[in-house]
C-alpha cells in the first residue's frame, strides 16, 4: 500500500491543518479546560469557512451535498481536526458538520423529508440509542427493550444507557426488541423526543467532564408503524452497519491526538533542561520519543489499510476492527509518555495532555471495546466457527 | 450521586469560606427562605476554585444570596449542565441569577 498522499489530499491537508491551528486552537485560549462547544454564533462563523473550503458535512454522501471524497481522505481530515484539546470527542467544535446517522440515508421518502434534511439542515438534532445496561457491543442478543404492536403504532418500553446528546435531541435511532431473541428479532425506530413516555432520566457522568451520556427511560412510547426504519427486524444490520462504519475515521482521531501529543513531546524535550542537559539528550527519553513514534507509524499505517480497502469496495471489517483496537490503544500509550516527558506540566490542565489521557481511557471502550474488536477480528480469522 | 445537591447549607461569610479549599466542583448559592438562586461552577479556569469563586460571590452575592453548598467533582462540566437541567425540569425556569447561562445549551432532563 501506497501511503503517499495525492496533490489533492496534500492541499486538503494543508488546509485543514491551518484551519485547527489559525483558527480553532487560538480559541481555546479562553474556554474552559474540558469544554466541547462554543456559542452558536462563533461556531456559525466557523462553519461558514469550512462551507468555503467545499469540505462541509463530511459524513454526507454527495448526493446530498457533502463533499465528494473517499475514506482515506475522510481520515486525513480526521487526523488533523483531532489535532487540539477538545478534538478527540468535539473535532473543530463540529465546524465540520458533526456527527450524522448514516442510517437516515436508508429511510423512505417521507422519513427523509421530515427527519433527514432537516438533520443536514442543522435544524434538527438526532440521537443514536443502541446500547442498554445489558450491553451495547453484542445489540442481538443485548437489547431488553421491547416494542410491541398495537394498531398502527408501537409501544415500546425499556431502558436506553451511555446515550449521547437525547437530551438535546429532537428524535432519534432507537432499537428495541420486536421479535424473539437474537439478531432478527431487533427493530430500528425514529422517535421523537418530545412524545409522551420519552424521558432523559439521568446525566451519566465519566472521566470526561466535556460530554456526556444519558439514561433514557421509555414507558408506554408509542411509536407510529411508519417511523420503521428499514424492515420489521432489520435493526441489527442497521446497529451492526454502523458500528464498523465508525470505526475507521474514530480510529483516525486517536491518531491526531497521539501525533498532536507526540509533537508536543519532541519540543518540550528539547528545551527542557534536567541536570545541566535538555531531556532530549537523555537515553531514557529518547526511548520513550522512539516508541511514539513506533506507536504512531503503525496505527497509521492500520488506519489507512482499512480506509483503502473500504475506498476499494472490498470487505474492511476486520481491517476496521483492527485499526481501532491498534489506534485507540497506540494512542494512549503515547499520551501516557508524553505526558511523562512533561512531567507536572503534563497533569496539569495547562496543556491538553491530560483531558486527552482521560479521553483516550474512554476510546478503548467506546464504539466496541479492544476485547470486542479482538472478537471481531478472531471470527474473521477462524472462519464463521464462533458465531 | 443524586441528581438534586442536597448538602447542607452553609451561611455565605467569611468563617464558612475558610472551610473550603481550592477544588473544583459546583456549588449552589441560596437565599434566606432556602431558594436556589444561583447555581455555579468552578472550572479549570477558575483561580482559586471553588473558594475562588465562593469569595466574589461573597463579595457581591447575586439575588440576595446568604447561603451556599459544593459539590467537589472532577467532572464538573457535566455536573454543572446536570444541576440546572435538573432546576429547568423542576421549575421551568433557571435560578434567578443564572442569567450567565445560554439556554440553547441546556437539554431537557426528567428527573422523575
Amino acid at each position: 500500500m501506497d501511503l503517499a498522499l495525492t496533490d489533492e489530499q496534500r492541499m486538503i491537508v494543508d488546509i485543514v491543518r491551518r484551519f485547527v491551528r489559525e483558527e480553532i486552537v487560538p480559541l481555546e485560549d479562553d474556554l474552559d479546560p474540558d469544554a466541547d462547544e462554543l456559542p452558536p454564533e462563533q461556531l456559525a462563523k466557523l462553519v461558514d469557512k469550512v462551507k468555503e473550503m467545499g469540505l462541509y458535512g463530511l459524513d454526507t454522501p454527495p448526493e446530498y451535498g457533502g463533499p465528494d471524497i473517499n475514506l482515506v481522505t475522510r481520515c486525513l481530515i480526521a487526523i488533523e481536526c483531532s489535532q487540539h484539546r477538545a478534538g478527540l470527542y468535539a473535532p473543530c467544535y463540529y465546524a465540520f458538520g458533526g456527527a450524522r446517522q448514516a442510517q437516515l440515508f436508508e429511510a423512505t421518502d417521507d422519513q427523509k423529508n421530515k427527519y433527514l434534511y432537516p438533520m443536514l439542515e442543522g435544524k434538527k438534532r438526532v440521537f443514536f440509542g443502541l446500547s442498554e445496561p445489558s450491553g451495547g457491543s453484542d445489540p442481538g442478543r443485548a437489547i431488553q427493550t421491547r416494542a410491541v404492536r398495537d394498531g398502527d403504532d408501537w409501544v415500546l418500553n425499556g431502558t436506553k444507557l451511555w446515550i449521547s446528546g437525547a437530551d438535546r435531541a429532537d428524535y432519534g435511532l432507537l432499537f428495541a426488541r420486536t421479535g424473539g431473541p437474537g439478531r432478527t428479532g431487533v427493530t430500528a425506530f425514529i422517535v421523537e423526543t418530545q412524545w409522551p413516555g420519552f424521558n432523559v432520566r439521568r446525566i451519566v457522568h465519566t472521566l470526561r467532564s466535556a460530554k456526556y451520556a444519558t439514561e433514557i427511560q421509555l414507558e408506554d412510547l408509542r411509536v407510529p408503524h411508519e417511523n420503521i426504519l428499514g424492515e420489521e427486524g432489520g435493526g441489527f444490520a442497521i446497529a451492526n452497519d454502523r458500528l464498523s462504519r465508525q470505526r475507521v475515521p474514530y480510529a483516525a482521531e486517536c491518531l491526531g491526538v497521539a501525533i498532536r501529543a507526540h509533537e508536543m513531546a519532541i519540543e518540550y524535550s528539547k528545551i527542557r533542561e534536567t541536570f545541566g542537559a535538555p531531556l532530549s539528550s537523555r537515553q531514557g527519553i529518547q526511548w520513550m520519543l522512539v516508541e511514539n513514534e513506533i506507536d504512531i507509524r503503525q496505527a497509521r499505517w492500520l488506519v489507512m489499510d482499512g480506509a483503502a480497502k473500504a475506498d476499494r469496495g472490498e470487505p474492511f471489517r476486520t481491517e476496521s476492527a483492527i485499526a481501532k483496537l491498534v489506534a485507540s490503544e497506540a494512542a494512549g500509550r503515547v499520551v501516557d509518555r508524553s505526558m511523562q516527558i512533561h512531567g507536572g506540566l503534563g497533569v496539569a490542565k495547562d496543556l491538553p495532555l491530560e483531558r486527552w489521557y482521560r479521553e483516550l481511557r474512554i476510546r478503548r471502550v467506546g464504539e466496541g471495546p479492544s476485547e470486542v474488536q479482538k472478537h471481531v477480528i478472531a471470527r474473521d480469522i477462524l472462519g464463521a466457527s464462533l458465531r | 450521586m443524586a441528581v438534586r445537591l442536597d448538602k447542607q447549607w452553609m451561611p455565605l461569610n467569611a468563617d464558612s469560606l475558610r472551610l473550603i479549599a481550592g477544588h473544583l466542583g459546583v456549588y449552589q448559592l441560596g437565599n434566606d427562605a432556602g431558594d436556589i438562586v444561583y447555581i455555579g461552577v468552578a472550572g479549570g479556569r477558575s483561580l482559586f476554585g471553588l473558594k475562588g469563586e465562593l469569595q466574589k460571590a461573597l463579595e457581591d452575592p447575586p439575588a440576595g444570596a446568604t447561603q451556599f453548598r459544593v459539590e467537589v467533582n472532577m467532572a464538573y462540566r457535566t455536573r454543572h449542565f446536570e444541576l440546572l437541567q435538573a432546576y429547568w425540569s423542576d421549575h421551568g425556569v433557571l435560578p434567578v441569577a443564572n442569567t450567565d447561562v445560554d439556554t440553547r445549551s441546556l437539554g431537557q432532563l426528567r428527573p422523575g
